[in-house]
């Protein structure tokens, strides 16, 4: 069996990403660049990396990238869009760029349609500055910032952003996923691939929430890790499909 | 016209492709203008949610090797510094256009001039410049909104147009150059890899050495544009012992001031800085050579003064300064009267 050609074009070779064994941005930059070749958009594809662990994600993805200041990640990929409609538009954003410092221009770009993917890597911590606690951090999880567990009283309640926007008449496609398991994973890209293809079409808006790993973060194994996104997170985020209103958006254009 | 609306055809005639902003006086005509005209151009309009989404658009829109712009007044811009500082560091050509305003806070949105040092010190985090133009009538107004747009693209810089309420709201007849054509080619400007390598813009440059060499090349570019691009006018200063320094609208309403002086007999004139930054440093180390007293209007506590006394440090002159802050329009009278008494204690 020749490995070579199961390479995807998109994913840059003979790199070593610098994610902790267990991470789930890896997987999801592989399903990015293999959806990418699956659809023929690479070519014309612009990713807008976040501030965070992905913000090298240059190094890995082989298309062209922008970086964002945190959280604006999503009026970047506006600029672009709008100034460029050719160019395919990806931004993809933790949770704390996302439901945290940049929750206007989600909330906004996702109000107004723009015709983007967002990818939204949600592992309850921020992850690059050392395990703090983030809008979607669990009840009772501990993190640096909540060290004996997040209290609502507090610091309120884990932010179910995605599920905010999936209301909006602009979002044309939300789903939820999860990387902990095979058949997440397997899903994820089914995902990804529906709100690529909702952008080739022009229907507006799509985003795609992972529920991903970080054992550093979490003080956990890989596999500890992969547990507590099933057993855990999974209950207050739940997977499965937000909103697909491809079908309607598809009239309205025709 | 009036001067926002100006700077909206200005800006569509030197082939702004996209304008984002958000409202605040003393500029709304502007994007008002933009949603009007830019639209039936072709162009794109976008209101955005805040000043900081307004200028990740820019950096977006900019990433793509199109004309892009956006303006505000004082509170805005400094949303409006994160997204700056960005562009430099990605170097990215944009233009903003700041419309000031009283401050600090809120303040009022009366004409004022208290942004000069956050516009030409960064104004953002790290080290950068903006190129700063001060026009002082409408007709400038055009001339440097298309300038700004070619002194971007050179030099792949951020550029501010400064200007303040009175500049915005106030109507002058205008002349408007040709619409540009042919535009600089950018082969910098991300359009997806193609059959090309992939390439990417980013301003995280984490080895040390090698950010201190982005920082450098940085001050090249600053030092090339203070070569090439630095513009100032003189108003009667040939014969003039004694000189004042002002900008924008201050340096109009000193016009009226030094006619009235001359009157009297003052030798007055005016050094007028039309780039902030790069500061006409040589100018007035020039004209330091005959002239000794220098008197600095602005409508702030003093902020251009210290560039006047950075450039004449080595110069045996005295510099005096007047400032009127917090949204005040000085008159002619008043100018006129400060420069009497100084040009009394001048010839004492």
């Amino acid at each position: 069996m020749k490995l070579e050609n199961q390479w995807p074009k998109y994913y840059k070779k003979n790199v070593v990403t610098h994610y902790c064994p267990g991470c789930g941005h890896g997987i999801v930059h592989r399903i990015i660049a293999e959806v990418l070749e699956e659809l023929d958009v690479g070519k014309r594809a612009l990713l807008v990396c976040p501030a965070g662990c992905a913000v090298l994600a240059y190094h890995y993805l082989d298309i062209d990238v922008i970086e964002s200041a945190h959280g604006r990640g999503t009026a970047i990929a506006t600029g672009v869009s709008r100034a460029n409609p050719d160019l395919f538009v990806i931004s993809y954003q933790g949770d704390g760029d996302l439901s945290a410092i940049g929750t206007a221009e989600t909330i906004h770009s996702a109000n107004r349609g723009e015709n983007i993917t967002v990818i939204f890597i949600n592992n309850a911590v921020y992850g690059m500055t050392g395990g703090q606690m983030a809008p979607t951090t669990l009840l009772d999880q501990g993190t640096t910032t909540s060290p004996l567990g997040r209290n609502a009283a507090l610091d309120g309640y884990p932010l179910h952003i995605t599920d905010v926007v999936a209301a909006f008449p602009g979002v044309a496609y939300a789903e939820r996923v999860t990387v902990a398991t095979p058949g997440g994973i397997k899903k994820t890209k089914k995902a990804i691939t529906n709100a690529f293809q909702t952008q080739i079409e022009g229907l507006g808006y799509s985003i795609v929430e992972v529920l991903s790993p970080c054992p550093t973060n979490w003080k956990m194994t890989p596999l500890q890790a992969c547990r507590w996104v099933v057993e855990e997170m999974s209950k207050e985020y739940k997977p499965g499909l937000l909103t697909d209103k491809r079908e309607e958006k598809r009239k309205l254009k025709a | 016209m009036s001067g926002n609306h100006t700077i909206g055809e200005a800006a569509i005639r030197a082939g702004c492709k996209c304008y984002f902003g958000y409202p605040i006086t003393p500029q709304n005509e502007l994007g008002e203008y933009m949603a009007a005209n830019l639209r039936r151009a072709g162009g794109v309009f976008v209101q955005s949610e805040s000043e900081t989404a307004a200028i990740n658009m820019v950096v977006g829109g900019a990433a793509t090797g199109a004309r892009v712009m956006t303006s505000s007044s004082s509170p805005g811009i400094s949303l409006k510094q994160e997204g700056i500082s960005f562009l430099a560091g990605f170097e990215l050509p944009a233009v903003i256009v700041n419309m000031m305003r009283g401050g600090p806070g809120m303040g009022n949105i009366a004409p004022a001039q208290g942004d000069y040092y956050q516009a030409t010190r960064g104004g953002g985090h790290g080290d950068y410049r903006t190129p700063v133009l001060a026009p002082a009538s409408v007709q400038e107004l055009a001339d440097l909104t298309m300038e700004a747009f070619n002194i971007a693209d050179r030099y792949r810089t951020p550029v501010m147009l400064i200007g303040d309420g009175m500049m915005g709201q106030m109507k002058e007849p205008v002349v408007f150059p040709e619409p540009v054509k042919e535009f600089p080619e950018k082969k910098w400007a991300l359009k997806g890899r193609g059959e090309g390598p992939s390439r990417y813009l980013a301003s995280l440059i984490l080895d040390g050495l090698e950010m201190e060499r982005h920082n450098w090349k940085l001050v090249r570019k600053y030092q090339e544009i203070a070569e090439r691009e630095t513009r100032y006018e003189l108003y009667l200063m040939e014969d003039a012992d004694f000189a004042i320094v002002a900008y924008g609208t201050t340096a109009r309403i000193c016009k009226g001031a030094i006619k009235r002086a001359r009157r009297e007999g003052i030798r007055v004139g005016l050094i007028r800085p039309i780039t902030l930054f790069p500061f006409p440093t040589k100018v007035l180390q020039e004209i330091a050579h005959r002239v000794k007293n220098f008197l600095v209007f602005e409508m702030s506590t003093g902020q251009m003064v210290d560039d006047v006394k950075l450039a004449l440090a080595d110069y045996q002159v005295d510099i005096a300064f007047h400032g009127r802050p917090g949204g005040v329009i000085p008159t002619p009278l008043e100018f006129a009267r400060v420069i009497n008494r100084h040009y009394l204690r001048m010839k004492k």
